[in-house]
């Protein structure tokens, strides 16, 4: 993008000036050099999003922002109930709920590297993945519901982890809100069998070494030593979600006909907050979030009886787990008055600083841990929330954010080649999709750590530690 | 955006005499994918459109077309019919465990415009090369339009 057109804020701030139809300015958080690689399809987007009734103080991007549909992906935006403000389908996605849980352990790189294709290829057998894959549990009628109201609060309940992961999950595993009567009988249908399931696409299980401490103090608080062997889980909601997202793009496109709010990408079609449509979508999203939780921790569940298997003596805890596609009701300071919000995050991770209460008390003093994952040829890394990242709604970056299409990815690269060259430098790999590990090439993504730096430098999250991947399954 | 891409032609066993008007294909998008059906008139574009979504799935020539499903829809105006046909079709495949592969679409005109359409294919099986789950298929980028005497019918859908 032109860098021109922008007001710069700062060297990592830069603004899209308000026009006559936004209703507030858009704001990008990222270096300059990032901001002009973007697709000028982000400044579109975010100008959209920036246009929606009750829309507060900015329409946000983060430093991975690109291209996607409704909102761009790494785009937030906070809306006022009181104000006419409206939840939207494209501020959340098809997969409500996907994030990241991230697990350390008492394994260091010495332990594991040696024995890294057995610890792949038995996760590899265990943890379902890819396209049509079922999950190990099977629920009945009533489950459906029970994992939809109480997400993995009821996992943990009935075996499938510790009283311990459900502290270190954000909204401690289940968000209020969620009826299952918002949600259709065929979402319900395509859940029962897929609870514990990664899923395809840029989901993924990776086994990871803290390889660069850069906050000795909060890296301690955290948990975290160098070497240390880390896992993280990357995956969604499942067919729930993508049923959920279809069903109600259909009816949020009929409310905002019904309620005449000028759509300037169609994808934004949405509902006010208040209104019966906005309630019936934020509920069933709920659903969706909680079903996520639940998922992962079952994932979990299955990743510690298969690290066990190679290593007995293993203790797995949960670090932290976060969304980042979710729309939540969150209190904010806005123009020095805290205001309810409704805060849509698609492809932005939460990242409440020091002292909120909503986070684990152990973390209390440095902030939330803020997991953004990389590819899985480069690099993952652990923030911390910070008391500046008011100014973006607590949200941070999610990821490293592609830079080329899926199209362009397979053209570019095979399968085949990328397992090979990753092997060479000690990655082992193991996909469900060759064509979905060419997608996901390193090379089709932006530089991970160019667009952390510039959320650390902008400040609204601060590195903790550098993670490298030594193995990875791909859904 | 029609034009500047290749168009193209698919092994269509079913309707081979037809096969110079009726293709499909995918287009780019920097997060997903987009998916293109070329027909000689709407339900023929639809019908390609399908394909080229369940071909982001798998390579749909790999499926046999033996078991039919019946698929219903509506919507209120032509291009978000063609939004509820793909989901509809989303919503089966995974209810069903199959994947499909021949079309057959109808759409009839009244108030609100409804496909009444059947679909064929069989249980998903690694021989099919899974590649891609599609999530949903999205307002982005949707169009459904006439040019050189063919109808096109597109969207980005999520993966």
């Amino acid at each position: 993008m032109d860098i021109n057109k922008f007001k710069k804020i700062n060297d990592y701030e830069w603004e899209i000036p308000k026009t006559a139809e936004m209703k507030v300015p858009g704001r990008i958080f990222a270096s300059k050099k990032l901001v002009e690689d973007m697709d000028e399809k982000v400044w579109e987007q975010v100008s959209n999003v920036a246009t929606l009734p009750g829309i507060q103080k900015a329409s946000l991007a983060m430093a991975d922002a690109h291209w996607g549909y409704g909102f761009p992906i790494g785009g937030v935006g906070a809306f006022s109930a009181e104000e006419g403000g409206v939840v939207s389908v494209g501020g959340v996605g098809f997969d409500g709920g996907c994030g990241i849980r991230t697990l350390r352990t008492n394994l260091t790189l010495k332990e594991v590297q040696p024995k890294i294709k057995q610890v792949v290829d038995t996760l590899f057998e265990i943890v379902p993945a890819g396209l049509g894959s079922r999950g190990k549990i099977l629920l009945s009628d009533k489950d459906v519901d029970e994992v939809l109201k109480l997400g993995a609060k009821w996992i943990i309940e009935k075996g499938y982890g510790t009283e311990e992961d459900l502290k270190y999950i954000e909204n401690n595993g289940v968000v209020k809100g969620a009826d299952p009567k918002n949600v259709s009988d065929f979402a319900l249908r395509r859940e029962k069998r897929q609870v514990g399931t990664l899923g395809s696409g840029n989901h993924y299980l990776e086994i990871q070494y803290v390889s660069d401490i850069y906050d000795e103090k909060a890296a301690k608080v955290f948990g975290l030593t160098k070497d240390q062997i880390l896992i993280t889980i990357h995956c969604g909601s499942r067919a729930l979600g993508h049923q959920i997202g279809t069903d109600y793009l259909k009816v949020l496109a009929e409310a905002s006909r019904k309620y005449k709010i000028p759509i300037h990408e169609r994808e934004l079609v949405c509902a006010p907050i208040n209104s019966p449509e906005g309630q019936r979508y934020f509920s069933a999203m709920c659903c969706a979030l909680n079903y996520a939780y639940a998922n992962r921790q079952v994932i979990v569940h299955l990743t510690r009886q298969g690290i066990k298997k190679v290593f007995p003596k293993a203790e797995i805890k949960t670090l932290y787990e976060i969304t980042h596609n979710s729309a939540k009701k969150e209190k904010h300071k806005i123009n020095n008055k805290i205001k309810e919000v409704i805060v849509h995050r698609k492809g932005s991770t939460r990242a409440f600083g020091p002292e909120t209460k909503e986070i684990p008390s152990a973390y209390k003093s440095i902030g939330q841990p803020v997991l953004i994952g990389g590819t899985m040829g480069t690099s993952s890394y652990i923030l911390h929330g910070t008391s500046e990242g008011g100014k973006a709604f607590f949200s941070a970056c999610h990821g490293s954010g592609r830079a080329m299409s899926r199209t362009r990815a397979k053209k570019t690269w095979y399968g085949q080649k990328i397992v090979r060259e990753l092997q060479e430098k000690g990655i082992y790999i193991k996909g469900h999709s060759m064509a979905g590990l060419a997608e996901e090439a390193p090379g089709a993504y932006k530089p991970v750590d160019d667009v952390v730096d510039s959320i650390h430098s902008a400040g609204l999250a601060k590195k903790v530690v550098k993670v490298k991947p030594i193995g990875n399954i791909k859904g | 955006m029609y034009g500047k891409n290749k168009i193209t032609n698919q092994k269509d066993k079913i309707k081979n005499n037809k096969k110079q008007e009726m293709a499909y294909e995918n287009f780019p998008h920097e997060a997903d994918i987009g998916i293109r059906g070329i027909g000689k008139n709407i339900e023929e574009a639809f019908e390609e459109g399908a394909k080229a979504m369940f071909d982001v799935e798998v390579d749909i020539e790999k499926v046999k077309a033996i078991k039919k499903i019946s698929v219903k829809c509506q919507a209120i105006n032509i291009e978000e019919l063609f939004i509820e046909w793909l989901n509809a079709l989303l919503t089966q495949a995974s209810l069903n465990e199959m994947v499909f592969s021949k079309f057959k679409v109808k759409i009839k005109k009244n108030e609100i415009l409804k496909i009444e359409g059947e679909v064929f294919g069989e249980k998903l099986r690694k021989k099919h090369n899974i590649k891609d789950e599609v999530k949903g298929a999205t307002y982005s980028q949707l169009k459904v339009f006439k040019k050189n005497n063919k109808y096109i019918a597109q969207c980005i859908v999520d993966v």
